[in-house]
């Protein structure tokens, strides 16, 4: 299927499901469904680098909250222009500010790529479990800058209070919903375009055995950047929009460990060799934590990953998708002896 | 169809050094490799000829001294720019990337170093095309569509050198395609080597099977701990006294 007939569909099923979803007309349904669509944009931006190329990283959160900080950045400069700029700025500050929210999206998506290209320099010569810890290195080192950034709140934390309604879209929720719909198709795309280009067949190479493919001619270090510059860029794209679902941010709850966490589990779980696995985890595990958020307690999430991770680490390693490739393969096979 | 003339040669070394620690690897090793030519090298265990390789290749980097490929000084330069320049090597182990299939294996060089050529831009199907030729030169055209995971020891071997061969290379460096194989699947390497010697691709073959090393060998060049004690023909090298002594001990 080509890029272009793929994301029509995409983006026919999102449409299909923002319908159906005001049909029903129950806010809440809005409220979590926005959480798991932004573990959809989370896990399917982590598989780029950790599923496609094989390098683990942990520091998911930090770039999560690089793009909920550069919202909460551009929203403080907003509620401010008078304080900040000189007089003869003040017109087109005022002009400018305060940036919609889809611009805000794309700024926190080309700041946290930029910190993505910063992280690849420094950590993409490590490997395996060094490049881990530094990853998760990064986001403990950009939690405290934060805390210590009294511009964005710092440790006591910034309210960002979105309108109660929104032209056209009705509640701000539904807009909000409907903003993460598009990132969804948008992070979908980009990583099936990947996995079928040029570019997915390096990140295989680098995955698979990164010496043969330096040796084959695969410019690794290249190819690692990109990878983090675009995982890291969705990364940043799906924290943007945050600080107006929560109204209240604070360093604890943008660096939560549970991003980091949900950012691997959902992936591994799904599978990590195709763009599906990812959405398949996240759809799972996201939607199974928001049940349990309502029905038993929202201290229940991280013990239902840590369960599921168990299982399918143990009975799937190649996750759920690896499970059904299994399955079809050895049906082909007894239809061939037959 | 070795170029013993005036020709500047494919590889120059000159005085390469590599140190691991206090561990003098490569001591000051002098090598000219002419167009076309068949190398054998060979050497004890420990004796530097990988690490000559990995100097060579890109893999590590020499300390002292320079590498020179065809005209071009290599030093500083990564593994993939070297590839680029028509500089291939075959692994000791195989190495094959196990998530793609044979044929996507020999594709990878293709895509990225032949394609990467700025005189080169070969379509889908002539990649297919491309593909096939190469696995019919080692014979594995009918595991194509196999993952790597179903080959034998010595098709796996045979994987390898068809992969360092799709990136169209000068020089291919074989490091040690033959350890562990049978008799008659060191004739068959051996015999792929020569095939591709006569396409006029020039090889450096590292190997211990001294049988192998004789059949295929127009030179033949002894490196003993970091050093080269020998290079010249080999029925004359494998006789030289410093040779004898460093494979007997005596």
């Amino acid at each position: 299927m080509r890029t272009p007939v793929f994301t029509i569909i995409v983006a026919l099923v999102g449409a299909a499901l923002f319908a159906a979803f005001r049909l029903v007309g129950n806010d809440y349904l809005f409220f979590a469904g926005y959480i798991v669509l932004q573990y959809v944009v989370l896990a399917t931006a982590w598989n780029i680098l950790g599923g496609y190329c094989g390098y683990v990283n942990f520091g998911s959160a930090g770039f999560f909250a690089i793009g909920v900080y550069s919202t909460v950045f551009f929203y403080t400069v907003g509620q401010s222009v008078e304080d900040i700029f000189p007089e003869f700025l003040l017109a087109p500050m005022q002009f400018i500010f305060p940036l919609p929210l889809p611009l805000l999206v794309v700024v926190a998506g080309a700041v946290s790529g930029l910190v993505g290209l910063g992280m690849g320099y420094l950590t993409l010569r490590l490997r395996g479990v060094f490049f881990a810890i530094a990853t998760l290195a990064l986001a403990v080192v950009l939690e405290t800058f934060v805390v210590n950034w009294p511009f964005v709140g710092g440790s006591r934390g910034a309210y960002v209070i979105p309108p109660n309604e929104i032209p056209i879209f009705g509640p701000y929720i539904q807009f909000l919903f409907f903003l993460m719909l598009v990132l969804v198709v948008v992070a979908l795309v980009v990583a099936r375009s990947i996995e079928r280009s040029k570019l997915g067949v390096g990140f295989a190479t680098i995955r698979d055995d990164e010496l043969a493919a330096e040796a084959t001619g695969v410019p690794t270090l290249r190819l690692k950047l990109i990878a983090t510059v675009v995982s890291g860029a969705l990364m940043g794209m799906a924290g943007a929009p945050f600080p107006y679902y929560i109204g209240y941010i604070e360093p604890g709850s943008a660096f939560n460990l549970s991003y980091a966490v949900n950012s691997i589990a959902m992936p591994m779980i799904g599978g990590t060799t195709s763009w599906i696995g990812p959405l398949v985890g996240a759809l799972l595990l996201g939607t199974l934590q928001q049940v349990a958020t309502v029905t038993i307690s929202s201290a229940v999430n991280l013990l239902i990953v840590g369960l599921l991770l168990i299982f399918f680490v143990i009975i799937a390693p190649r996750g759920i998708v690896g499970l059904v490739q299994d399955a079809i393969r050895k049906r082909r096979g007894e239809r061939v002896k037959s | 169809m070795t170029d013993t003339g005036t020709a500047p040669p494919l590889l120059h070394i000159d005085r390469l050094g590599k140190r691991f620690g206090g561990f003098v690897a490569l001591d000051g090793v002098d090598l000219s490799v002419p167009r076309g030519q068949r190398l054998g090298l060979i050497g004890p265990n420990g004796s530097g000829k990988s690490t000559l390789v990995n100097c060579i290749c890109g893999t590590l980097q020499n300390e002292t001294g320079s590498v020179t490929f065809d005209g071009t000084q290599i030093d500083g330069m990564v593994a993939h720019q070297r590839t680029h320049l028509g500089l291939a090597r075959s692994f000791q182990l195989p190495r094959p990337f196990r998530s793609m299939t044979v044929a996507e294996n020999i594709r990878v060089p293709l895509l990225y170093t032949v394609n990467a050529r700025s005189d080169t831009h070969l379509s889908h199907a002539e990649l297919d095309d491309r593909c096939m030729e190469v696995l019919k030169l080692v014979s594995l055209e009918g595991k194509a569509s196999k993952y790597t995971t179903d080959l034998t020891q010595v098709e796996m071997r045979k994987l390898e050198l068809a992969r360092a061969m799709a990136a169209e290379p000068k020089l291919l460096i074989a490091d040690e395609s033959m350890a562990g194989l049978s008799h008659s699947e060191v004739e068959d390497i051996v015999a792929l080597l020569i095939r591709m010697n006569e396409r006029g691709v020039t090889i450096v073959m590292i190997e211990h099977i001294m049988r192998a090393v004789m059949t295929f060998s127009q030179r033949l060049v002894v490196l003993v701990s970091g050093k080269k004690i020998a290079d010249g023909d080999p029925q004359s090298v494998i006789q030289d006294k410093d040779v004898v002594g460093a494979y007997l001990g005596t």
